[in-house]
């Protein structure tokens, strides 16, 4: 056997490229996109150095401001909608029900679907010249109306429910997969208890399966943040402006208008909020790994 | 703007042929043009290019990137410039959107060609004010699109009893008429685009040119508070009241489809929804209606060009130089507009053969009465930010015509 040393470094030497792909590919565009945010670069790069006027302008558009809360309204619905939902489904198929295959394939069904073809389903099913509006007043109910798409106050809450359609069948399978793996000892000790089901999901499994929850919660808020595609299918950021996200206003922005110092200095915000989330979440991460180290 | 039209079915297809195209673009006298132009007419009208192209020697190498109103062939064509690969030859919006590629000294200075066929006594001036920097010329346009027409279905009109409208006012009472009859009055279009559109056709129409220059050349923050913008603002608001509850998710030639089929009253579209009109078998000027600028009659001076990026190969300069004689002829200009549904950009093109409205165009043009398109006066960036206000504007009825002044001001003045 190698000495201990030895393969260590043939270890260290294997990680290079590794290294090299995280410190330039990641790292370096990061650092350069934040440098970009500080000028006033238009189609192509300039590195002058303009402060933080770009943020400055960007703290005060509008379309930046509806397009955060947006995020929030949308970020909101999906992520407990599905956590709810999915729960809701799984513990269904949990118990033990015939033709659970069937019910299974139906409900992971919509997460085998992008977020563009959920987008353009639901924006017809929704538009009220085509959609369900339209096929209610023909069964005779013309006083009938569901307009939302199209009202601006309103669409951001379709846009969440359709994500949450698509999304829910992916925390069912995980959490199925976790009641699973329930022990049958635990309902039988329960039953004897006289503890009626409900109890026993919400104190006694919901807290077992809590790694399980923040697997699906981590996977929902990464696809929150990036939420693009679907308010581009959906409703392309309308009416108006009144469901554009932060992901939609980098791409224009990059893109179309020509501006990649605002649209890097919106980048930089979205990485910064994203960090200030997950910081503390690291941190304790490490820290723990750290103290069962030692 | 003409260029947004729905084609994402074509995207991949293109992607895939512009990895081929790029493949082979090394041989000699190739061209291999960057452009847009995927739906139908378009791609007919292209071809006309391509044809006297080749016929005189060339090979033109197509590479349409289709999608997001040229969005992604503008971004596809940049990053290959700044980043050394760049085409023979890359459509633009006649504008502000390759101004930084010229000023960064990545294309080709076109003036001793321009001297070589006289093409500064040819083309009509606005454009080439447009693709001239400090009196150089560095693209060739190849086509005048106007955005602001105003298309009506006349049989429409015929039943409410009313007649095609001459003023602002007639159009309201237009509008009533046909709301009365149940059918839509105004077809609008979601996407925010279209509503900046109908917005320049009001600002132009019932503002009138010194308005439209003032506010956007001038940038003059007193012509945005002016009375007369206000106007603007509320007939644009007024507007509001005749779209149906279908727009949203509408794409700009199903609208237009709702005036060819009759199905609804009236349209604001530029002159590429005749496009969609030849499609039907339907005659513009004849089976559908059209008004230059309701109110101020007025032409709209916007379009195409072509840029044809520095590079070291003698034979790909060759060919660049070839393509842009070919651009220019009156005879490819006047088949290729045809198509388009564009009008020609020389001065003296024999125009007996266009259909009615591209005829109206061409005498307002000779007039002198027109204005540069929105592209040529302001930057990419702030044109988003109109149209954002615009669009937030028009879909929100609680939104009101003074408040929309005053942030159109802060945009023209910031």
């Amino acid at each position: 056997m190698k000495p201990l040393r030895l393969r260590r470094l043939s270890a260290q030497v294997a990680l290079v490229p590794t290294w090299i792909i995280v410190i330039f590919a990641y790292i370096g565009t990061i650092l350069w996109t934040i440098r970009i945010s500080f000028t006033s670069s238009g189609i192509l790069p300039k590195y002058d150095f303009v402060g933080f006027k770009q943020y400055d302008r960007l703290f005060q558009s509008s379309r930046w401001t509806i397009s955060v809360e947006n995020l929030a309204i949308f970020g909101l619905i999906f992520v407990i909608g599905c956590l709810v939902l999915g729960f809701l489904m799984a513990v269904f198929l949990d118990q033990r029900i015939k033709g659970e295959g069937i019910f299974r394939t139906i409900f992971l069904y919509p997460y085998a679907m992008s977020f563009i073809v959920t987008g353009l389903v639901w924006a017809w099913i929704l538009n009220p010249t085509l959609g369900i509006q339209q096929a209610v007043q023909n069964w005779g109910w013309h006083g009938f109306t569901f307009d939302w798409l199209s009202r601006g106050d309103r669409a951001i809450y379709l846009v969440g429910f359709a994500g949450m359609w698509q999304s829910a069948g992916l925390v069912m399978a995980i959490l199925l997969a976790g009641l699973r793996g329930v022990d049958e000892d635990i309902w039988k000790a329960a039953r004897v208890d006289g503890i009626p089901p409900w109890r026993v999901y919400l104190s006694i499994v919901i807290p077992m399966l809590s790694s399980m929850f923040v697997t699906a919660v981590v996977l929902l808020a990464i696809a929150v943040v990036k939420v693009y595609d679907i308010v581009v299918a959906m409703t392309g950021g309308g009416p108006g402006i009144s469901t554009e996200v932060p992901a939609k206003f980098v791409i224009d922005y990059l893109f179309n208008r020509q501006n990649i110092a605002l649209a890097t200095a919106a980048a930089s915000v979205m990485f910064v909020a994203v960090l200030v989330v997950l910081g503390p979440w690291l941190y304790n991460q490490y820290f723990r790994q750290d103290r069962r180290a030692s | 703007m003409q260029a947004h039209k729905g084609r994402h079915a074509l995207g991949i297809a293109a992607s895939l042929a512009l990895g081929l195209a790029a493949a082979q673009a090394q041989a000699a006298e190739k061209a291999e043009v960057i452009h847009w132009w995927t739906s139908g007419g378009e791609h007919a009208a292209v071809k006309e290019f391509e044809k006297a192209f080749d016929a005189q020697g060339g090979k033109w190498v197509d590479a349409a990137v289709a999608g997001g109103g040229g969005d992604s062939a503008r971004a596809d064509g940049i990053n290959r410039i700044i980043g050394g690969n760049p085409p023979a030859a890359m459509q633009f919006n006649t504008g502000k959107q390759f101004d930084e590629l010229v000023s960064n000294g990545l294309l080709r200075n076109l003036d001793p060609l321009a001297k070589e066929y006289g093409w500064k006594d040819k083309i009509n001036p606005v454009l080439l004010n447009a693709v001239s920097q400090d009196g150089h010329m560095y693209a060739v346009p190849v086509d005048i699109h106007s955005n602001i027409w105003l298309w009506y279905s006349p049989e429409l009109l015929k039943k409410a009893g009313v007649e095609p409208p001459k003023t602002w006012d007639d159009l309201f009472t237009d509008l009533d008429a046909l709301k009365k009859q149940g059918v839509i009055p105004l077809a609008q279009a979601g996407s925010a685009w279209t509503q900046a559109l109908t917005f320049f056709n009001v600002m132009i129409g019932e503002g009138g040119k010194d308005l439209y220059m003032k506010v956007l050349k001038d940038r003059d923050v007193a012509a945005v508070k002016s009375p007369e913008f206000l106007k603007v603002a509320q007939t644009f608001g007024k507007l509001r009241d005749y779209v149906d509850s279908g727009m949203q998710g509408r794409q700009w030639n199903q609208a237009t489809a709702l005036v060819i089929n009759d199905k609804a009253g009236f349209n604001f579209m530029g002159d590429w929804a005749k496009g969609e009109m030849e499609l039907q078998n339907k005659v513009p000027g004849k089976d559908v209606g059209c008004i230059p600028a309701l109110g101020h009659n007025t032409y709209w001076v916007g379009g195409d060009v072509f840029v044809f990026p520095k590079l070291n190969d003698k034979a790909e300069i060759k060919a660049q130089d070839l393509l842009a004689k070919v651009l220019l002829e009156p005879k490819v200009q006047l088949a290729f507009n045809e198509k388009k549904g564009a009008v020609p950009v020389l001065k003296d093109v024999p125009s007996q053969d266009m259909d009615q409205c591209a005829q109206q165009g061409l005498a307002l043009l000779k007039k002198g009465d027109y204005v540069p398109s929105s592209d040529i006066l302001i930057s990419p960036d702030m044109s988003g930010s109109i149209t954002d206000l615009v669009a937030s504007f028009f879909t929100d009825k609680s939104q009101t015509p003074e408040n929309f002044v005053n942030r159109f001001a802060q945009i023209i003045g910031g």
